[in-house]
């Protein structure tokens, strides 16, 4: 049976009818209209579909649409303000942090997430830091290497 | 009077087989409730019986569930409930409510200060995001054999504390991991706390493990304590194994070894080896044979105990 479900995400009130077998990245691409958020495993071991709940990066693909009724969501969309890539896209794109791009999402929300946290983490903070994201064709240099070239810098 | 006592039984990840096309990555239905009090959720869980779990950090449930592993016909969701998320010193005892994150539990003072062996573990536990939801209290619910926090809470010695129908009682961790995902909780139970003793003093601690990947699931792990007595000998020695049975084992055969003696390196090799010699039927899956775990359980008893050793012996 369907529940009337709102979160916010990227500052954006949605409401829909879910059943609560729906997962938030399901609700995040289907309902919201929001595909930067990637399905990869879909049993929470590769990344590809964290965002932001309440502040907190988390696989959405392992909690419920449901259980994030009233939640603030951060997806990939709301990294870049005013047609301006965000810092950490930026430095994805210099870096060559990102081939065919389906980790990307994750691996930007990951990184933002790390950065709030920990604003100047080490080398190996930040292998640590997105150790919950994999990536099949870049090798993670350039990934490590564009989180490292934006941390430090004034959030 | 003792309530009735049933095991509550899941299905295990490991040996799982691909269907035609693939495995299913969506959940079957089920009905949901998210009660505000734990009573309420006592209640919701009473009436479903076998056919309920419950849900609170969700990261071994889930995935449980979108591949179909495992199909309760109700999910009694904890996360509306309040008060359950406390980690706390009291009482000589780290003490931890079902809905305390293992995050906020890696990250406590109260935890650095007094048990750091529980931080110790959850670092090993997967990745941040994972635990940002996931929880201590529903890892020691969910039993995976080859989780560290079980073995940690068998190692010293922790409390469940259960509640349900018939009201509260306290589970020695001994008593509580029965086997593979099966657990001391009857249906309408709740692993409510936990309760962990303190590191005594002039004792150190370890926890070491092997897995293919940082995060994944060990393939074998060990929990060692040591606490020193004025001459340097051994007077309390704790070992634990997890990943080599259907849950996490103590291994008094390597702790006899140690106890009341100096803990030099030949004698810790000893213990190591009388672990290896005591375990007699590890599992063998895909991840590894019996055989390796054996040996590599053996390896890891030593690598922990001289760890315990160093920290105890720094500890002045």
């Amino acid at each position: 049976m369907k529940r009337a479900i709102a979160l916010t995400i990227n500052g954006v009130r949605v409401e829909a009818e879910v059943e609560p077998r729906k997962t938030l990245a399901d609700f995040i691409r289907e309902d919201a209209e929001l595909t930067g958020t990637k399905l990869g495993c879909e049993h929470g071991v590769c990344g590809a579909c964290t965002v932001l709940l309440n502040g907190e990066a988390v696989r959405s693909c392992l909690i419920f649409a449901v259980q994030a009724d009233g939640a603030e969501i951060m997806t990939v969309e709301g990294l870049a303000q005013n047609g301006q890539f965000h810092k950490l896209q930026q430095a994805f794109w210099e870096n060559h942090a990102l081939q065919c791009g389906f980790c990307t999402p994750g691996f930007l929300m990951s990184s933002y997430a790390l950065l709030q946290e920990n604003p100047n983490p080490t080398e190996d903070e930040i292998r640590e830091g997105l150790s919950g994201n994999i990536c099949r064709c870049t090798g993670y240099q350039g990934i490590v290497a564009a989180v490292k070239s934006v941390a430090g810098s004034a959030e | 009077m003792e309530p009735a006592r049933r095991c509550s039984r899941g299905v295990g990840m490991a040996g799982m087989v691909p269907a035609e096309g693939g495995l299913p990555v969506k959940p079957p239905s089920f009905e949901y409730f998210a009660p505000t009090t734990l009573d309420e959720a006592v209640a919701l869980l009473a009436q479903h019986g076998d056919e309920a779990k419950v849900l609170a950090g969700g990261q071994s449930l889930v995935p449980m569930l979108n591949l179909r592993l495992a199909r309760p016909a109700a999910l009694v969701d904890l996360n509306r409930v309040t008060g359950l998320d406390y980690v706390r010193a009291e009482n000589g005892h780290v003490v931890i409510g079902a809905l305390a994150r293992q995050r906020a539990v890696e990250r406590s003072a109260d935890v650095a200060a007094r048990q750091p062996l529980i931080a110790a573990a959850i670092r090993l536990i997967g990745h941040p995001a994972v635990r940002n939801r996931g929880t201590v209290v529903g890892s020691l619910a969910h039993a995976d054999p080859a989780a560290e926090l079980p073995a940690v809470a068998v190692a010293l010695g922790a409390e469940m504390v259960v509640t349900g129908p018939n009201g509260e009682r306290v589970v020695a961790a001994d008593d509580f991991f029965v086997s593979y995902l099966t657990v001391d909780l009857a249906p309408g139970e709740v692993l409510k706390e936990a309760r962990f003793p303190a590191l005594p003093p002039r004792t150190g601690w370890s926890i070491v493990e092997v897995a293919r990947r940082f995060g994944d699931f060990a393939l074998a792990g060990a929990v060692a304590t040591l606490t020193l007595d004025d001459q340097g000998a051994a007077s309390d020695v704790r070992v634990a194994l997890f990943g080599v049975a259907d849950r996490p084992v103590r291994v008094p055969e390597a702790e006899q070894v140690l106890r009341g003696e100096r803990p030099d390196d030949d004698r810790i090799a000893a213990a190591a080896e009388a672990a290896r010699a005591a375990l007699v039927d590890p599992p063998s899956d895909v991840h590894a044979s019996a055989a390796y775990r054996r040996h590599v359980a053996g390896v890891l008893v030593g690598r922990a105990l001289r760890e315990a050793r160093e920290r105890a012996q720094a500890s002045g």
